[in-house]
């Protein structure tokens, strides 16, 4: 029992975790139903899965930036890629004869998704070939990317009028929104191709390592240009959920500031931004925190105008209590604590 | 010939008080003394050099001298008044200016800039730009450089960077000037250049401490040398009246065998093999890099060990990381494995054909602490077959278990992480990670540098047991009894070149020595070695 609970608190996921448990305590108390889901129409509905289709594309996108910043990377064009891609799509389906057909739908998602691994290859090339910092490699992007998009759109919201498109953002699979499948399809691709193989080793190797690892034979130039790649190919995908949920193209908007909630995923998941060890499931209960968070400023009836406070109050929260200084202060704290509580048991 | 502290040579004439006297200085950190009762004086006018291999002591004066660190004990005088650094500043106040080895300078801004920072003459507050410029300019003139101070400093190459380091360093009126390293990417011309200040300076009553690992240099321009080793003072010299081989004997010292037995049995097989010719393996020809070391010519037989020898510096884990691929070498240079001809161009490239380097650097180049010491082990092996192609679960586990058991890494757990081992089990992680992919070159530098003797006699057996079993190894190490013991063929570097390659059949200590100093002192017409023509040397 003392170990499991030792090993609960020594745990990199111990606080997001407890995070996530404290949002939803808050949540329930405020609004009773929220853990509640039911089923109309055969689809599911209720906040958790409000939740859950909301968070998918930032979550999408924190799982390729995990890969990213495991390689001591980062990449903040993920927003832009996300709105050219939207934009690449929805020009598409508006100069196609038949809008609604799956036909074109699909030849614009999968347009919108080579456009997306080109865009992923720049940024790879900039930062393993040419050896830009990624912070400023990816910053070329992020800032380029918005005029890209406003170039395909033409400086106009694009508004499709399209089901099959549509069905991306909001339909339902299985009763389950699509949304929220294509993430979890993702989760579990990403999972087995870095721990089923060697490349999660390797990512985290390089990350940690760079020079010892180029020593030891490993290809750190190809695992850049694939992690880079990947970010971009996540980062379209999201950017096609969220166009689809609002059936238009915003090259201003779409995806406006999703690179800092995903970077922040990952870092409340207990990834360091200083590259190596990285955990998907982190980044998972990362998403859901923020996720969880944005929700519960509406359940909880925080004015909208000091939303953004009261989420930046919860992340430093969190980013506290995982820092090294507060783990080895909680390791003081128990330890003084502890030969207490077994007096008190033997008395 | 002086061989004892206590008979110091002669002050200088011109100047027979020292400017700077250090007296029973003791330094020391957590676990190690790093300065025991030295002794340490410097007249003006004179070039004065530390001498000694890695962890002599040579930095610790240097930074004792420059407020660095303070003295734990001793006393340190500067014209026969004692003083204590606060810091850095405190050394400079007291006239002592130092150039380190990297150029700590700002290349965006100007020479004058540069050589005024921290230190601009003001006019009504603000910076009175042209005398800044004058000063430089005044400066730059005492050391008769033609360089336009208003230039910026990043146009330059290092090496007048480095001169204007100097003419920063002066303008302190600086009475002491410590170089740290000064020509170590310098060319000839440029050291000439650099040797012409530094004689200019010397003229004017300067005290100059000149450290370098170039034996050539420092016959070359300095007049006093002290020799440390281990932290403790060897001896006070003057330059002319010190041979090469005693002063590189005092720098190395003699430690006792521990592994008596093994020498014999390397030399024993070092004759088996004189009878059958031993098949190359590697055959390198012209293997150089510029500005690093001059083209090389090698051939290291299938299961010989072959020991680099020479001092720090001298080049040999240069071309070491040539043979692993490390760094790339010039074009003309040719290397065939096995008979075919090969690039080494990557570590990558290198492992493909078996040949492993294992870094000095441990902890930069070598190990990556943040993973298990199962992941650290498969790494290079893993690396080799591809992202995709895993090594099962099953023959990892096996993997580790039998390195862990055969180079007896404590603790023996596999999901440990290695940056909480020590030093000699890292190295035997590292040791691992290189036999894992079956390496027939195994090319070791400094394996045995900075672990305990009982993991030190673990890799020294280890590596006579695989090159037993025919694998060919390249064993670089600063203490030359370990050389002497390992190999079955040496070659010996000295200033970035190759100076002799022969059997050890029979090498004594003070032979070995002899050619890592002189690098001619071996003249024995039978022996099969290949000597490569030198510049005259100083000796």
């Amino acid at each position: 029992m003392k170990t499991l609970v030792a090993r609960a608190f020594s745990s990199r996921l111990f606080w997001p975790v407890a995070m996530l448990v404290v949002l939803v305590v808050i949540n329930v108390i405020a609004f009773p139903g929220f853990l509640s889901i039911t089923v109309k129409d055969g689809h599911l509905f209720g906040s958790i899965i409000d939740i859950l289709r909301n968070g998918a594309p930032m979550l999408i996108i924190a799982i390729g930036m995990t890969l990213v910043i495991a390689t001591r990377g980062i990449d903040l064009s993920v927003g832009a890629v996300c709105a050219i891609s939207g934009a690449v799509a929805c020009s598409i389906i508006l100069g196609s004869s038949d809008p609604g057909s799956i036909t074109t739908v699909a030849t614009a998602v999968a347009v919108a998704v080579v456009i997306a691994l080109v865009l992923g290859l720049w940024n790879g090339f900039l930062v393993s070939v040419i050896g830009i910092q990624p912070i400023i490699a990816t910053l070329v992007l992020m800032t380029a990317g918005r005029g890209i998009a406003m170039l395909i759109t033409e400086g106009q919201i694009l508004t499709v009028n399209s089901p099959p498109f549509k069905a991306i953002g909001s339909g339902f699979a299985l009763g389950v929104p699509i949304a929220v499948l294509i993430a979890a399809v993702i989760f579990a691709v990403a999972a087995l191709l870095t721990r089923r193989t060697a490349l999660g080793m390797l990512i985290e190797a390089v990350g940690i390592n760079p020079e010892a690892s180029r020593q030891a034979g490993v290809r750190a130039r190809g695992l850049l240009f694939a992690v880079y790649t990947f970010c971009a190919l996540c980062a379209a995908i999201a950017g096609l959920i969220l166009t689809a949920n609002q059936t238009a193209a915003d090259a201003n908007n779409t995806g406006l500031f999703i690179e800092l909630d995903a970077i922040l995923a990952v870092v409340i998941g207990g990834t360091s931004l200083a590259g190596g060890r990285y955990s998907l499931v982190g980044t998972l209960v990362g998403a859901l925190v923020i996720q969880t968070l944005v929700t519960t400023v509406y359940t909880v009836g925080i004015s909208p105008i000091v939303t953004m406070v009261f989420k930046a109050a919860v992340v430093t929260a969190v980013c506290l209590l995982q820092s090294p200084a507060t783990t080895a202060a909680i390791g003081r704290w128990r330890r003084r604590l502890a030969p207490r509580v077994a007096v008190e048991v033997a008395s | 010939m002086l061989d004892t502290a206590q008979a110091r040579p002669p002050a200088p004439a011109a100047h027979p008080e020292p400017i700077i006297e250090m007296t029973d200085v003791s330094i020391s950190f957590p676990g190690v003394k790093a300065l025991d009762r030295v002794d340490f004086r410097m007249f003006p006018g004179e070039v004065h050099s530390l001498m000694g291999e890695n962890g002599a002591g040579k930095s610790t004066i240097i930074k004792a001298l420059t407020g660095v660190y303070g003295i734990d004990e001793g006393t340190i005088t500067v014209n026969g008044t004692a003083v204590s650094f606060a810091g850095p500043a405190g050394a400079q106040e007291a006239g002592i200016a130092t150039v380190y080895q990297e150029v700590n300078l700002l290349p965006n801004l100007s020479v004058a800039e540069n050589i005024m920072l921290g230190r601009e003459p003001r006019r009504f507050g603000s910076i009175h730009w042209k005398a800044m410029r004058a000063r430089a300019a005044e400066l730059l003139a005492q050391l008769r450089l033609d360089i336009d101070p208003a230039s910026l400093l990043g146009s330059h190459s290092l090496a007048v960077q480095q001169l204007i380091a100097i003419a920063r360093a002066i303008d302190v009126d600086a009475r002491v000037l410590i170089l740290d390293e000064p020509t170590s990417s310098l060319d000839a011309d440029e050291v000439a250049e650099l040797f012409r200040v530094i004689k200019n300076l010397k003229e004017d009553g300067v005290a100059i401490l000149f450290v370098s690992h170039f034996l050539d240099q420092i016959y070359e321009i300095t007049d006093r040398l002290t020799v440390l080793r281990n932290g403790q003072l060897v001896g006070e010299y003057l330059t002319e009246e010190l041979l090469r081989i005693d002063l590189v004997q005092k720098m190395i010292g003699k430690e006792l065998a521990t592994l008596d037995d093994l020498s014999t049995r390397v030399k024993q097989t070092a004759n088996e093999e004189d009878d059958a010719a031993v098949p190359s393996f590697v055959v390198a020809r012209g293997l150089g890099k510029r500005g690093t070391i001059e083209p090389i010519d090698l051939t290291i037989g299938e299961g010989e060990v072959v020991g680099l020898a020479g001092l720090l510096g001298s080049g040999r884990t240069e071309l070491a990381r040539l043979l692993g691929g490390i760094d790339r070498a010039d074009a003309g240079a040719s290397v065939t494995i096995g008979g075919a001809p090969t690039k080494l161009r990557t570590p990558r490239q290198a492992i493909s054909k078996r040949i492993a380097y294992s870094s000095e650097n441990r902890r930069e180049e070598g190990i990556i602490g943040d993973l298990t010491v199962r992941d650290n082990i498969i790494l290079a092996l893993q690396a080799d077959r591809g992202w995709f192609r895993r090594i099962p679960k099953k023959r990892q586990e096996e993997l580790t278990r039998s390195y862990i058991e055969t180079l007896n890494v404590r603790p023996a757990n596999p999901d440990a992480l290695v940056r909480n081992l020590s030093g000699g089990n890292q190295q035997k992680v590292l040791l691992a990670r290189w036999l894992a992919i079956a390496p027939r070159l195994l090319i070791l530098d400094e394996p045995t540098r900075g672990i305990d003797i009982g993991a030190k006699a673990e890799i020294q057996k280890l590596v006579y047991s695989l090159a037993e079993n025919g694998m060919s190894v390249v064993f670089i190490s600063a203490e030359i009894e370990e050389v002497l013991r390992l190999s079955h063929r040496i070659a010996v570097m000295r200033d970035r070149r190759l100076v002799a390659d022969i059997e050890n059949d029979g090498l004594t200590v003070d032979e070995l020595l002899a050619l890592i100093a002189d690098g001619s002192a071996v003249d024995e017409p039978e022996l099969p070695a290949t000597t490569t023509p030198q510049r005259g040397d100083g000796s």
